[in-house]
């Protein structure tokens, strides 16, 4: 899931794209409420995880900018003035949630997921389709019960998928979920990820459809 | 504790009492003279009549010369006199020959004629007395002074008492008006010692006494000011927390990144970053206890003699990285009266603060008039966005130039300084481009 960091600590910048890159995310990284404007108009994020004191204004002004352009894009407040006041101040404009620093990363991650899970309107972490399940926090994968190994981008393609059962994902979609900005995207690149995930889990369990994208197999079939 | 209620009752109280006894002795004193001056007349006039009488022969004397007969008795005419008014009438070789009933039988004075004073069975009469040359007679009118006394005192009783009864009654319309009069500031006492501490409204102004309104307006103005400060330190903890808890927020983070990688590069990555962090966390903490000490009220400035470049030096000694982008253009023999710490502390932070925002030289001139020294810390940077220049003087304001390594302290803490010396503190764009800032302070020296 590709996620839009918006911290002006560069420490802190740093370890978050570090951070919440080993917990599966893919993050892009900016210092101010004018770079979080323009990547928010490039692209779609899974979700925003947004620092409240920004050098050129407050976390809050961007909140709003989402919320105004209807955007519902989870957003995971991230703030060192955590009195209660502050917390319903941020709720009240449309944060999904709160975390005041400093903070546990893992639970950033959980944060993170669980915001994006409810987003995506999910009730379990957990995402299963035809006997595949995937556990997003603990990036593992199973398959008939049987454990199941994945590479990180493969887990990623499976998961973009598993996250829209029955929808048709479009290849380009696939391609930002799994890259930021600062990676090159290999060409065909999607294209080895879903066969050897074909190979893993069975030809038919994910489709292709030509000129539109990829869908998983209807449930039963 | 001092009760102004207190002090005013009994300043009114004495005061009155005090006017009243005045009175009282005056009317005495008064009273006194004018019953002695109609008693006199009456002693005068009492002696005429009886010589008259005399002359017309109208009492009878007892012959001089009859040694067994008694003296005359007569009545003088006033009948409510009679008994203080006393009358002897002797003749001029010392025999009493007639006296009024009740007169002492001693002779009432020794004095040929005219007013006097004298003892007669142990009371004191004053006497008038009249010669007679032609009946051969001297006519002596007196009357006690213990009973003109008496009648003065009688008088001076007729008003004594009533004054004396009056005065409690005065007491207490004294003691309702002063507390009618005190009861504004029994209700400002009052609406103050309901108050939370946290409750820094105004106390209401309208129809304040004139009395009154000072205070009620100094208060307020009191208040306002408390709750300024309350806000500004509201902002400023509310600053420091982000600005504190940011850093370690990236340390763990980094130190988690660390622990949770088995790479090599991330982990090393993270550990320059903590290495990084530690460094800037440490530079603000230093940043705030600067703050604190150059802001403690206590901090007097201690001007010494000095040469201001070797403050200059000093601080570039500390700095070995970023020693060789500074020059320092100053008269090495210059000296100026100065406090060390503070200039330094000023200086400092200029200083980092031209080092964080440029890439290329800085350049720190001192000049060293008489009377004044002005200190100039040039950089090549981007300047100050001329929007953001009435705030860069804000604690934690970071500028849309903002550096990695600023936490928006410096110049809040160099101005500080500096007005604490009498300075003043100015910020320039330089033409292309970059910042110049400057120290002006006065800088007396005995030279």
């Amino acid at each position: 899931m590709r996620i839009l960091v918006v911290e002006d600590d560069p420490v802190l910048l740093d370890g978050l794209s570090a951070g919440l890159g080993l917990a599966g995310f893919t993050v892009d990284a900016v210092a101010t409420c004018e770079d979080a404007y323009a990547a928010l108009k490039a692209q779609s994020y899974g979700t925003v995880v947004l620092d409240l004191m920004l050098p050129d204004g407050s976390g809050l002004d961007v909140l709003s900018f989402l919320r105004q352009r209807k955007n519902a894009t989870p957003v995971v407040l991230l703030t060192a003035r955590d009195q209660v006041q502050d917390r319903i101040a941020g709720l009240d404009a449309g944060a999904d949630d709160y975390v005041g620093k400093p903070f546990d990363l893992d639970e950033l991650a959980a944060r993170v997921r669980a915001a994006a899970r409810r987003g995506a309107g999910h009730a379990s972490g957990i995402l299963e389709w035809c006997g595949v399940a995937l556990d997003p926090a603990r990036q593992t994968a199973s398959f008939e019960g049987k454990p199941l190994s994945l590479t990180r981008r493969e887990f990623g393609v499976l998961r973009a998928l598993m996250e829209r059962p029955g929808a048709t994902v479009p290849k380009a979609m696939l391609e930002d979920s799994l890259y930021g900005w600062q990676e090159e995207v290999e060409s065909n690149a999607v294209e080895v990820h879903v066969h050897n995930l074909r190979s893993k889990l069975g030809a038919g369990f994910i489709k292709t459809v030509r000129g539109l994208g990829y869908r998983l197999a209807e449930e039963g079939s | 504790m001092r009760s102004i209620r207190t002090r005013l009752l009994t300043i009114l109280i004495a005061s009155t009492g005090l006017v009243w006894l005045l009175a009282v002795m005056w009317i005495y004193v008064s009273t006194q003279a004018e019953v002695e001056r109609v008693l006199d007349a009456r002693l005068t006039e009492a002696a005429r009549m009886v010589n008259s009488l005399l002359a017309e022969q109208r009492i009878e004397l007892a012959l001089a010369d009859d040694r067994e007969s008694r003296p005359t008795e007569f009545q003088l005419q006033d009948p409510s006199y009679e008994r203080q008014l006393s009358c002897q009438i002797w003749s001029l070789d010392g025999t009493l020959v007639g006296r009024s009933e009740h007169a002492p039988e001693d002779r009432l004075t020794d004095a040929g004629s005219g007013f006097s004073e004298s003892v007669v069975d142990g009371e004191t009469w004053r006497v008038y007395a009249i010669e007679n040359p032609d009946l051969g007679v001297r006519v002596m009118v007196g009357d006690s002074l213990h009973v003109r006394d008496r009648l003065v005192g009688d008088v001076v009783k007729g008003l004594a008492i009533p004054a004396a009864l009056i005065l409690p009654f005065l007491a207490g319309v004294i003691w309702i008006s002063v507390r009618r009069g005190m009861s504004p500031l029994n209700q400002m006492a009052d609406s103050l010692s309901s108050r939370a501490a946290s409750d820094l409204r105004p106390l209401p102004d309208d129809n304040l006494s004139k009395e009154i309104a000072p205070a009620i307006h100094a208060l307020n103005g009191l208040f306002r000011r408390v709750e300024e400060a309350r806000e500004r330190e509201k902002i400023f903890t509310a600053f420091a927390a982000h600005e504190l808890k940011t850093p370690l927020a990236g340390l763990k983070t980094q130190a988690q990144v660390a622990l949770a990688s088995q790479n090599g590069e991330v982990h090393e990555n993270a550990l320059r970053q903590i290495a990084a962090g530690v460094d800037r966390t440490s530079r603000l903490v230093r940043q705030l206890l600067d703050l604190a000490a150059v802001e403690g009220t206590d901090r007097a400035p201690h001007p010494a003699e000095g040469v201001p470049s070797d403050v200059v030096r000093r601080i570039l000694a500390d700095m070995p990285a970023a020693g060789e982008r500074v020059g320092v253009e100053a008269d090495d023999k210059a000296v100026a009266r100065f406090d060390p710490v503070l200039l330094e502390l000023a200086l400092r932070n200029l200083i980092e603060n031209a080092l964080c925002h440029s890439e290329g030289k800085v350049v720190v001139r001192v000049r060293n008039a008489r009377h004044n020294l002005e200190v100039v810390v040039e950089d090549e940077g981007f300047g100050i966005a001329t929007d953001d220049l009435p705030r860069v003087f804000e604690r934690f304001f970071r500028g849309r130039t903002q550096s990695q390594t600023g936490s928006g302290l410096g110049l809040a803490i160099a101005q500080e300084a500096i007005v604490r010396m009498g300075g003043t503190l100015t910020l320039r764009n330089r033409n292309p481009h970059g910042l110049a800032a400057t120290i002006s302070m006065p800088a007396q020296t005995a030279k």
